[in-house]
């Protein structure tokens, strides 16, 4: 009996290590790539990196990125169906909103700008209509 | 009369004032602080970092190249940190285009990946790296190379190895550091000095290495990086769009040169 125990225990800290993605969220991980592929045909290059999680209507997550002057990013998020308007926006250091090209289209948009300082930002991602739905962040560079 | 319309006034003023104040396109610090930060998006690649260097004008890359890192430590944090620093080793000749290069660099990866024990996904890389080297299929490599560190971060995790994953990253930053600021030091340019400015990402890297067990953390090698760590961040903290000199690039240059020093020392301590 310990020893099931025992085993429950591990596997459990395993899986909570590991944190495997949901289905939702593996959906909304490829509507962000989906969207990010089209930036590829302009000779930005994906990250292999990425955020996914739930967001509820009407709430924002901010990411922070680390980014280098002289680049331009597009900054793509991915949402499940359940998701009918989403916002990204770009926040320098200061908390200073950026001036961003936008794209945006039912369950996914995009945020593009070229810093012109190196250092940290902040990028938010707002559920603005729809249900609470996974979402997915990556970001291309060139 | 005069004086109940000299106080709408005055209360109208002041809500102007409310209002400018706000600055509604403002975070507010404690969300800020709240943010989330991770390993995987908040750290940024060395292709990132090189991209950002070449834009000024290309630098001589063969020339950043350094010679073999040793096969035989026996220290699991001392490997993470060299596979970190490798892996920006294989972005280095994808840079430079040379394809027998990225080839030993990439049999390398997974000689050190196969030392901590990661899962068999990783070790198929090195064949997609070999193809995509003979084909001579860059921007695929930059791809695959930071695929590549993914999957050993996540065998990691899944290995209970999650301490080793930021050694991973450090290695990989520091290592980028050194070879962007000695091609920098080559041939200064202002606009090329920029790209390092990263006072935050140090910042994050220290925190993350703050979080590692006990035995990580005490390991000697571990120590040293962490001691040198605080140094560095203030060495990358310039002015926002304020470049550094020729001799602020030195000193970084130096700073992160004695991290891989250490790093690399055949004998750990």
């Amino acid at each position: 009996m310990k020893l099931l125990i025992f085993a429950a225990t591990l596997l459990t800290a395993t899986m909570a290590l590991a944190a495997p993605e949901s289905d939702s969220e593996v959906n909304a991980h490829k509507a962000a790539l989906d969207l990010a592929g089209a930036f590829s045909n302009e000779g930005f290059k994906i990250r292999d990196g990425h955020w996914s999680g739930a967001i509820k209507p009407h709430e924002h997550v901010l990411i922070a990125v680390n980014l280098y002057a002289g680049n331009q990013y597009w900054f793509s998020v991915g949402a499940t169906d359940t998701a009918k308007k989403l916002a990204i926006s770009v926040y320098d250091e200061t908390g200073k909103l950026v001036e961003t090209e936008s794209y945006n289209e039912g369950e996914k948009a995009a945020a593009g700008f070229s810093p012109t300082s190196s250092g940290q930002y902040y990028v938010m991602v707002d559920l603005v209509e729809g249900n609470e739905s996974s979402v997915c962040l990556v970001y291309s560079y060139k | 009369m005069r004086r109940v319309r000299r106080s709408i006034a005055i209360m109208f003023l002041l809500g102007c004032c409310a209002v400018i104040g706000a600055e509604p396109n403002r975070l507010p610090a404690d969300q800020m602080a709240k943010a989330i930060k991770l390993d995987s998006i908040s750290i940024p690649s060395p292709g990132e970092l090189f991209a950002a260097l070449e834009k000024p004008g290309k630098p001589n890359w063969v020339g950043q190249m350094r010679g073999p890192v040793g096969m035989n430590y026996k220290n699991r944090a001392q490997i993470a940190l060299n596979l970190g620093g490798l892996i920006a080793d294989g972005f280095i000749a994808v840079e430079a285009k040379d394809s027998q290069q990225v080839k030993n660099i990439g049999t390398d990866i997974i000689k050190l990946a196969k030392a901590l024990g990661v899962s068999e996904n990783v070790l198929s890389r090195g064949n997609s790296i070999n193809e995509f080297a003979e084909n001579d299929e860059w921007d695929a490599l930059q791809e695959e190379l930071e695929a590549t560190q993914n999957e050993v971060k996540s065998s990691m995790q899944t290995h209970r190895d999650q301490d080793l994953v930021i050694l991973v990253s450090v290695g990989g930053w520091i290592r980028g550091t050194q070879v962007v600021s000695a091609a920098v030091m080559q041939n200064y340019d202002e606009r090329a000095a920029k790209v390092l400015r990263q006072p935050a990402l140090v910042s994050f890297i220290q925190s993350k290495m703050n979080d590692v067990s006990p035995e990580i953390r005490n390991d000697p090698l571990v120590k040293d990086v962490s001691t040198e760590l605080p140094e560095v961040e203030k060495l990358v903290s310039f002015p926002p769009g304020k470049a550094p000199t020729a001799d602020d690039v030195k000193k970084v240059n130096e700073a992160v040169g004695k991290i891989m020093t250490q790093i690399q020392a055949k004998e750990p301590k």
